[in-house]
């Protein structure tokens, strides 16, 4: 890892003290929201599974803070950080989760599969790499509609090995799509470690170079090497139509999901007490802020405290929102059906 | 009336909807310099260009999730697959994302893409190359699909499936695609078929043959046959779409003919017919004075030999078999 000071490079040295507060806060709302999901996760109120972001949260805020307005964010399914990232409120989340009707997805799609096309937002994807020809075909709308923008497309270190996934490298470059794709690497594809489930020679993102496609690695506990970093895969991408894969080191906490009962097993206690010791980019943004005099200790407070506040509120509004009906079970599946429209009335579209 | 051959009429209309809209797109294996693996697409890339008529590396989960991803902001791509029989290396893209994320995503997304290309077997390529997956697609909710047995109608359902703002996978015939029928002129106004409208295309009134795609044409044939040598008079009802399906007009040649037998390329095993003899028992039990039956592809991977494989296919001699059990 180098010592270089990302906090000088100009697309951090234009932050203002402002909109660091911002991200710092951001970071920390996702942390807050998801120790309150695990909690009521652990309290048997929501089904399936429950992957989550803790620890990886200078990801999503890092790099969906350099969107403008035609810049779009595809994931997989551990989704909520990229979510709050891009402005879904925490009660349109929590609600989904408890699969409640005012979820973001009206309780249809659960914690894997958050949507917000408002905000550029295109999910939360279930199926490990299924996702990267989708962010793929996002790059290549906009280049077909002539937007100037991009897509960052994130996957799992997991995801590596997926065909779909080179499938996507390979076109990505051949066609000069717009898309970044950014490999979280958190160390782990579920229970297997990286050095056993991928070959590589250095790091992950070297494949790249198989399909002559730019890569980079970027620690991914310092938010300001993240952002410098990815600001210069984005320009690739929509100024010159060129792909990049970003590989940013990051940990998570907990397990694959909250269901991974072998988490403790697979790794040592001494790592998970590392990261959080030296590496946990909540605390090392704090230090950075209050390094550079822009937060004080009691701003940290209150933006914890408030983050909490938000969470616990959000989790009041999912608990008491309404649970979707039998009727509901049969909407959302066909656009022409939702519609009424002439095509609808034609044939049948349902045979329950 | 003007008549084109079925492979000329699928190219006039992509043609007219890449004239109506900027957004509508041709991607996949060959369809641009190549001019089309079968030809289908054939002079479209001279005509539009780069921009419209895209070639893609042979990478079907690669270029079909892109179009998917391409859709979401509004792109309608058109996407050949070379065999319909690829269907299963782009699988995940084609019944998870395409099928369901309008559905996980509450109805804020659409995916208004176009699957098209040939679903057959007969032309001695084998077992995976024989694919014939309309039931498959039909039984995922979130998709459409169809498959037209004669020019016009597929002129008319590609038209209606490009203007679709939902997935729809249309079913072509390899050997479907050299035939010649009645088109109308464009002079004489937009030729669209909906989606969900089946067509009768024999009327008679003993027996009713349900088909769709080239069985359709098998029947007919079967059709003459019974009237010609046994003073049998078929009825023909074309599918046209399997889903969304005419069930109306199934029960009603029922209820005209009060016998079934169902054709139907697909194996025996839940293919699309036999969702159709589920709904015939369900809505017209007391209309039959027979059990419905069936003539599919015999039940076994399809086989390679030029001397065999068309006996495994529903054809006209095992549908005038089938039909004289029934009287």
């Amino acid at each position: 890892m180098s010592d270089l000071n990302f906090a000088s490079s100009p697309i951090n040295k234009s932050l203002s003290p402002e909109r660091k507060i911002e991200l710092f806060t951001q970071m920390v709302r996702i942390r807050r929201f998801e120790q309150a999901s695990l909690k009521s996760y652990s309290s048997g109120k929501m089904g399936g599974f429950l992957h989550l972001y803790i620890g990886q949260e200078s990801v999503a805020v890092g790099t969906i803070s350099l969107g403008g307005a035609d810049d779009h964010f595809i994931t997989a399914y551990r989704d909520h950080g990229h979510a709050l990232a891009v402005g879904m409120s925490m009660n349109e989340c929590m609600a989904e989760m408890y699969g409640k009707q005012s979820g973001c997805s009206k309780g249809k799609g659960g914690s894997m599969h958050f949507f917000a096309p408002d905000k550029n937002f295109w999910g939360g994807h279930g199926i490990v790499g299924g996702q990267t020809p989708l962010g793929l075909g996002l790059g290549y709308g906009l280049k077909y509609l002539e937007k100037e923008g991009c897509c960052l497309c994130y996957l799992g270190d997991g995801s590596v090995n997926q065909g779909a996934f080179h499938e996507s490298l390979n076109i990505a470059s051949l066609f000069g799509i717009p898309v970044v794709y950014i490999i979280e690497n958190n160390g782990y594809s579920m229970g297997t470690s990286q050095q056993r489930s991928s070959a590589y020679t250095g790091c992950l993102a070297q494949r790249a170079e198989a399909y002559a496609i730019e890569w980079d690695v970027i620690n991914g506990s310092d938010i300001y090497e993240v952002r410098s970093k990815t600001h210069i895969a984005m320009e690739r991408a929509r100024k010159d139509h060129k792909p990049t894969v970003l590989e940013i080191e990051t940990y998570r906490y907990y397990g694959h999901s909250v269901a991974d009962a072998n988490h403790k097993k697979y790794r040592t206690p001494e790592e998970i007490t590392n990261y959080k010791d030296n590496h946990d980019p909540i605390n090392v943004f704090r230090q950075k802020l209050m390094d550079e005099g822009v937060l004080t200790e009691e701003k940290a407070e209150e933006i914890d405290k408030s983050a909490k506040a938000e969470a616990a509120d959000a989790v009041k509004f999912a608990e008491e929102a309404p649970a979707p009906t039998i009727a509901d079970i049969s909407t959302d599946v066909y656009w022409e059906t939702d519609n009424d429209t002439d095509a609808s009335k034609i044939g049948h579209h349902f045979f329950s | 009336m003007r008549t084109l051959t079925y492979r000329e009429a699928i190219r006039e209309g992509i043609d007219e909807e890449l004239t109506r809209d900027d957004n509508v797109i041709v991607m996949g294996e060959e369809v641009a310099q190549y001019n089309g693996a079968y030809k289908v697409t054939e002079g479209l890339w001279n005509k539009w260009g780069d921009k419209r008529i895209v070639d893609t590396p042979i990478s079907e989960a690669g270029f079909i999730g892109m179009g998917i991803g391409a859709s979401m902001l509004g792109v309608r791509p058109v996407m050949e697959l070379m065999f319909w029989s690829f269907h299963s290396v782009a699988f995940d893209q084609l019944v998870n994302n395409a099928a369901c994320v309008r559905y996980m995503s509450g109805g804020l997304i659409n995916c208004p893409i176009v699957v098209r290309g040939p679903a057959n077997g007969g032309t001695n390529v084998g077992a995976t190359h024989s694919h014939i997956p309309e039931g498959l697609f039909a039984a995922f909710p979130g998709l459409k699909v169809c498959a037209p047995a004669t020019p016009a109608d597929a002129k008319g359902l590609i038209k209606a499936a490009i203007r679709d703002n939902d997935p729809v996978y249309v079913m072509e015939n390899t050997l479907l695609y050299g035939n010649k029928g009645e088109v109308p002129d464009p002079e004489d106004g937009d030729f669209v078929i909906p989606l969900g409208k089946a067509d009768v295309k024999r009327e008679g009134k003993d027996i009713s043959l349900i088909a769709h795609g080239r069985s359709v044409l098998q029947a007919l044939a079967a059709a003459e046959t019974l009237k010609e040598e046994h003073g049998i008079d078929a009825e023909v009802l074309d599918l046209r779409s399997i889903r969304p399906l005419d069930v109306d007009a199934i029960l009603a040649t029922v209820a005209k003919t009060h016998r079934v037998v169902l054709v139907d390329e697909s194996k025996p095993f839940g293919g699309v017919s036999a969702m159709i003899s589920h709904l015939i028992q369900e809505h017209a039990f007391d209309e039959l004075d027979a059990p419905i039956k069936r003539v599919c592809t015999i039940d076994a991977p399809s086989i390679y030999s030029p001397h065999i494989e068309s006996e495994q296919l529903p054809n006209p001699k095992r549908i005038v078999e089938k039909v004289l059990t029934m009287f």
